[in-house]
């Protein structure tokens, strides 16, 4: 268990909560951040700072939405537990791969496959069917039902078990 | 990681000539790996690219409302905060209740990805994927349940794939996307959307 996020001040919880979207787009974001909160502008910068020095916070921006350009696909193979390193790293030696998991499953690995087009896409897995050998499925998103909220985070030392 | 383009955003440009496209072309390359933490972030980007402070807000604002930037926050990495478990759940859903599932389990607040996509008969049956983050196994575990309770029918089918060894995970470039739509490689995808924030 982290201990990082037991040892977080009430502020900083709130911090990490409460502004994870519609940052403001004014000239002084933090400043607005600072009144909510109770502290000044520079506690703010501060602890954003500290938090992100110390891994809990990968950046305040954007979150992009992906695949506005090109063609993308979810793609699974089920693959000899002895032989999945091996594979992995065929696969990964594709450019157009840019994420490849291990799961625990019959189709134990999931890889995403990137292409400017559906042709080129389709070359690309069925390349990889010839070189590996195994099925691959090809599962691409047909709908997304997901809003982007943010992830209000339940802190580890309040999680019933 | 820094890209062509970044490194041509290191020259000044000239504003006058800068158009509102280009703006946002090149904002996105300034901003894509966080908001400087200084009081006037906005002010301090602007000057990177020889643009005022309002025209960058501007170039946001437009960003934002045509969809391209989905959320504008403070990112947090889900593993450094005891989220050490993550898995993907995917569920066998009829045909004419999919839409209806995947809009109750995209709202839910512990499901950070909610996909409908092809089953591929006889082999892979679930038709809606959902990804699911959690404190360990257990917790993840609940969560699921949680979502079986938001349906009226609890047995539907469903399985959890945890996470095991990670072999690729690709960091975001998107300013090279938006420079050289011929470079395939260098786009992101975020089908697996978790790992952005790591």
């Amino acid at each position: 268990m982290n201990q990082a996020a037991i040892k977080l001040s009430k502020t900083e919880r709130r911090l990490l909560n409460d502004f994870q979207r519609d940052l403001p787009l004014d000239p002084r974001p933090f400043n607005h951040i600072a009144e909510q909160l109770g502290v000044t502008e520079s506690e703010v910068i501060e602890m954003l700072r500290r938090l992100k020095a110390g891994g809990l916070v990968t950046r305040v921006g954007p979150v992009f939405t992906a695949n506005r350009v090109g063609v993308s696909t979810l793609a699974a193979a089920a693959v000899e537990p002895s032989e999945i390193v091996e594979i992995a790293g065929m696969i990964n030696r594709y450019p157009e791969v840019n994420h490849n998991y291990e799961r625990e499953h019959k189709f134990n690995l999931w890889f995403v496959v990137t292409a400017s087009t559906s042709v080129q896409l389709r070359h690309v897995i069925e390349d990889i069917e010839l070189k590996t050998g195994l099925e691959v499925l090809v599962l691409p998103m047909l709908r997304d039902y997901y809003i982007d909220l943010g992830f209000p985070i339940e802190w580890i030392d309040q999680v019933e078990h | 990681m820094i890209s062509d383009f970044q490194l041509s955003g290191l020259t000044r440009l000239n504003t006058e000539k800068l158009s509102s496209q280009q703006l946002q072309t090149l904002l996105i390359g300034e901003i894509e790996a966080g908001l400087p933490l200084v009081p006037k972030p906005y002010a301090e980007i602007a000057d990177r690219l020889g643009a005022t402070e309002s025209q960058v807000i501007d170039a946001l604002e437009e960003l934002k409302a045509d969809g391209c930037i989905k959320r504008f926050g403070i990112i947090v990495r889900h593993r450094e905060l005891g989220y050490l478990a993550n898995a993907m759940v995917v569920w066998d859903v009829p045909d004419q209740s999919v839409n209806e599932t995947g809009e109750l389990f995209g709202h839910a607040p512990f499901v950070t990805l909610c996909y409908r996509r092809p089953r591929r008969l006889p082999k892979w049956p679930y038709n809606l994927f959902t990804m699911i983050h959690g404190v360990d196994r257990n917790h993840v575990m609940k969560q699921v349940d949680r979502l079986r309770e938001l349906v009226p029918d609890s047995e539907l089918p469903s399985e959890i794939l945890f996470s095991g060894r990670r072999f690729k995970q690709r960091g975001a470039r998107y300013s090279s996307t938006f420079l050289n739509s011929e470079t395939p490689e260098t786009r992101i995808s975020s089908e697996i959307k978790p790992d952005l924030f790591t």
